[in-house]
């Protein structure tokens, strides 16, 4: 695994190398030569397998973290790829050439997140949602809440608790839910 | 075909051909009348409640404990209850649980196809005010504003046992003469319908045809 | 080699989707012309899986074109997900997979424990792994049900679901619930075994292999049975890891892939039980490999039975769950459920919020990717057992 490791860092400028346990090891890698190494990957070091493709808003730092997560059925062992790309309007190189269930995949990204894969077949068709006229939903500047509350409406006569302020009450009722 | 309740868009001035005209209907939907002799409407009525068929749709989570009630433990045959494949042969619609939005255009469609008196039962809690979901994007929250609802059965799922009850107690609304939904739908279409459109946002199919 | 109805060994590729791993786009054909039949296969439907639909395009009786459509059971999970204290996901999380709830109890609270570092104890290991071989038996057993009523074996169909229900009843006194149970928290299990409990879930096992057999004699020799089973929906070896395909799907063919024997996760390491292993990856083997599975779940449940300990904490010692701030880290867990490899990816970031959280369930590829391949060149009256077969449950495609 170090000898692998140490020659994706020589090749390809892998960093951020962390094993999470001793079956998974992940990596940050540059948006350029993301195919490439997943394609060796898959080639030659025998991570024939992919998992799923995923996507990590982080807004706060301004990208969107695609996970590619590969796994080798002889060696037991899985990576996790994980790739920058900005959150707007920006287009990822497909890998629907590579796994035949991957374009799957990046139609649910398209439609979760509004991210783009240029060649990737029936990316504009619907997956999950159907009439959607808002923002992609899984970026993390949509409220479901809001939008639940507006588009569905409310029920009168729903009571919701907090459950830290309610069991302050519980435990501490003579002091008004005071914790001290 | 645009599709809305203003009486201009007539099937004559939509554009479309005398041949494909008679594929359509525009008229309204009609309420059906009690029979005026109430021994009749009462014997109906019995009928009606011994003989509830069911809509074979398994929209959301409730499907996973209609399976069970069918069997040979529960029995669900013995109080006349029978899964049907198609609308035009069922009465009463079974709402297992939560509703997305697209689903909720297959039962909007499914609903008026069937012929009334027709009968819905929603289990769970999530169609009376969203349930655990009652901040997702993608989940109504209240489903009487779509659909009329006549009994409601608590449970996440609720049990073959509490099924029988409440199909008991439908049995017993229906015999009293106050399972009106059909009806209900048809006097306040236009408010149901209002309601739907602004939840189903790619709206292509007609507004009552069948 | 031919056989009946014009089915050959080999699932016949008419348009599209070719062998190759370069996805071609399908002919588009003229449904003006009057020759092709456009149909939808659900989602109001008695032979789907669930609530998922298929638009299929016909040429006479064949069908030329397949499309999955899910999104039905869509309720934005990995959203609520990320709103909701890591305690209170767990209440959620069972309703991803509606028929076969408790993988996923065990994933979240595995990938929980997993980033911040809470070993259960013994006793809840073994009770853990008697609950999911207890999941995987009642799923088998509706499963079985409904390969038989997809070809027409209603009464199978009947006995099984019935006695799935005494397995429900074992659930309802291990956890309090039928289907929910939400035994499987964070830190180990909600309770332990009731008294009586080994007695009476030893009767249920007995009864199981008996209805096993009685099964096998009914259905799986039923000359109906083989002759629309065999040769349908041939998955090769080839079609495996460029489709993902995992579980009983995939050890049909030949590839010995069992995550419970090649990555063993609790107690799976101290039970005895080889992984089954097909020849030719239609879909009568794939049905007679689940039968095998089913009997071999009841072997496990009966070693499980040996061996858990009976006293013991059964719940680790946890840090107060409503403050509970687990540490920034990421991980990947996955579990051999009925239809195959279910994983959970979680990262979290040090806050009392869950950062992400992906569910792969083992019909997202399986439904979607593989059920529009081995569609085309089929007949229409296939399309169920086809379906079913593979064992696909929509909820878990698009939570």
């Amino acid at each position: 695994m170090n000898d692998l490791m140490e020659r994706l860092q020589r090749d390809f400028g892998v960093d951020d190398i962390t094993v999470r346990k001793p079956a998974l090891t992940t990596f940050r890698v540059k948006k350029d030569s993301a195919e490439t190494l997943i394609r060796e990957l898959r080639d030659r070091e025998g991570y024939t397998h992919l998992n799923f493709m995923t996507c990590i808003d982080y807004i706060e730092d301004g990208i969107f973290t695609l996970v590619y997560m590969l796994h080798n059925y002889d060696k037991k062992h899985s990576l996790g790829v994980h790739v920058d790309i900005s959150r707007e309007n920006e287009d990822m190189v497909s890998i629907h050439t590579l796994w035949a269930q991957a374009w799957t995949y990046q139609r649910e990204l398209r439609e979760m997140y509004g991210i783009n894969f240029p060649g990737s077949p029936r990316l504009e068709e619907d997956f999950c949602l159907e009439g959607w006229d808002d923002i992609p939903p899984m970026r993390r500047e949509f409220d479901t809440k809001e939008f639940s509350e507006q588009r569905f409406g409310h029920r009168e006569g729903r009571h919701s608790e907090e459950p830290r302020d309610h069991m302050k009450v519980e435990l501490y009722p003579n002091r008004g839910g005071d914790e001290k | 075909m645009k599709n809305s309740l203003n009486t201009e868009d007539t099937l004559e001035n939509s554009g479309l051909t005398e041949e494909e005209q008679l594929l359509f209907s525009n008229a309204r939907p009609r309420a059906y009348e009690p029979y005026p002799i109430k021994a009749v409407e009462d014997f109906a009525n019995w009928a009606r409640a011994n003989s509830l068929w069911i809509l074979a749709f398994g929209t959301g989570c409730g499907a996973i404990e209609l399976r069970p009630l069918m069997t040979a433990r529960f029995d669900a045959n013995r109080f006349g209850v029978a899964g049907r494949p198609t609308p035009r042969q069922s009465s009463v619609f079974i709402i297992g649980g939560y509703a997305s939005v697209k689903t909720l255009k297959r039962i909007i469609r499914s609903y008026e196809q069937m012929q009334g008196p027709k009968f819905v039962i929603c289990l769970g809690i999530c169609p009376i005010n969203g349930g655990m979901y009652f901040d997702s994007y993608n989940t109504i929250n209240q489903f009487d504003q779509y659909i009329p609802v006549d009994l409601y059965a608590t449970g996440c799922m609720p049990r073959p046992e509490a099924l029988v009850a409440s199909i008991m107690a439908l049995q017993k609304k229906i015999k009293a003469g106050e399972c009106d939904g059909a009806n209900r739908y048809v006097e306040n279409f236009d408010w149901y319908k209002a309601n739907q459109k602004k939840v189903i946002k790619n709206w292509d199919m007609p507004d009552y045809n069948w | 080699m031919k056989l009946p109805f014009g089915r050959t060994t080999s699932s016949p590729i008419s348009t599209g989707h070719s062998a190759s791993l370069d996805f071609a786009q399908p002919e588009p054909v003229d449904l003006a012309s009057g020759k092709y039949v456009k149909l939808w296969q659900g989602p109001q439907h008695p032979g789907i899986t669930g609530n998922m639909s298929l638009e299929l395009t016909l040429d006479g009786d064949t069908i030329i074109d397949c499309k999955t459509h899910v999104g039905y059971l869509h309720r934005g999970f990995e959203k609520l997900m990320e709103r909701r204290s890591f305690i209170q996901n767990f209440t959620v999380v069972c309703r991803i997979a509606v028929p076969e709830p408790t993988f996923n109890e065990y994933l979240y609270s595995h990938a929980v424990e997993e980033i911040s570092g809470i070993e259960i104890p013994e006793r809840a290991t073994w009770l853990r792994t008697m609950n999911l071989e207890m999941m995987r038996l009642a799923s088998f057993l509706m499963w079985i049900g409904g390969q038989g009523g997809a070809f027409g074996q209603y009464t199978v169909a009947n006995w099984t679901l019935a006695y799935r229900d005494y397995v429900l009843d074992l659930f309802e006194e291990m956890t309090g619930a039928r289907i929910y149970h939400m035994y499987i928290v964070p830190g180990g299990v909600r309770a332990g075994l009731p008294d009586g409990f080994e007695k009476r879930a030893r009767e249920i096992m007995d009864g199981t292999e008996k209805l096993l057999d009685q099964i096998e004699r009914v259905m799986y020799n039923n000359t109906v049975f083989k002759a629309r089973a065999k040769g349908l929906a041939v998955i090769t070896p080839e079609m495996i890891d460029p489709y993902g395909i995992v579980g009983p799907n995939a050890r049909a063919c030949g590839v010995e892939r069992d995550l419970r024997k090649d990555e063993p996760y609790l107690a799976y390491e101290h039970l005895d039980f080889d992984v089954i292993t097909g020849s030719d990856s239609d879909a009568y083997e794939r049905a007679y490999l689940r039968l095998q599975e089913t009997r071999q779940c009841v072997s496990l449940i009966r070693q499980c039975l040996d061996n858990a300990p009976t006293d013991g904490p059964f719940q680790a010692d946890m840090p107060n769950v409503l403050h509970w701030k687990v540490p920034a880290g990421e991980t990947y867990v996955k579990a051999e459920c009925t239809r195959g490899e279910y994983g959970y990816y979680m990262v979290t970031d040090g806050t009392e919020f869950v950062r992400r959280v992906h569910v792969r369930g083992p019909s997202y590829t399986h439904a979607i990717a593989v059920m529009e391949r081995l569609a085309v060149g089929n007949n229409i009256a296939d399309i169920a057992g086809m379906m079913v077969s593979l064992h696909t449950y929509p909820p878990e495609i698009e939570r």
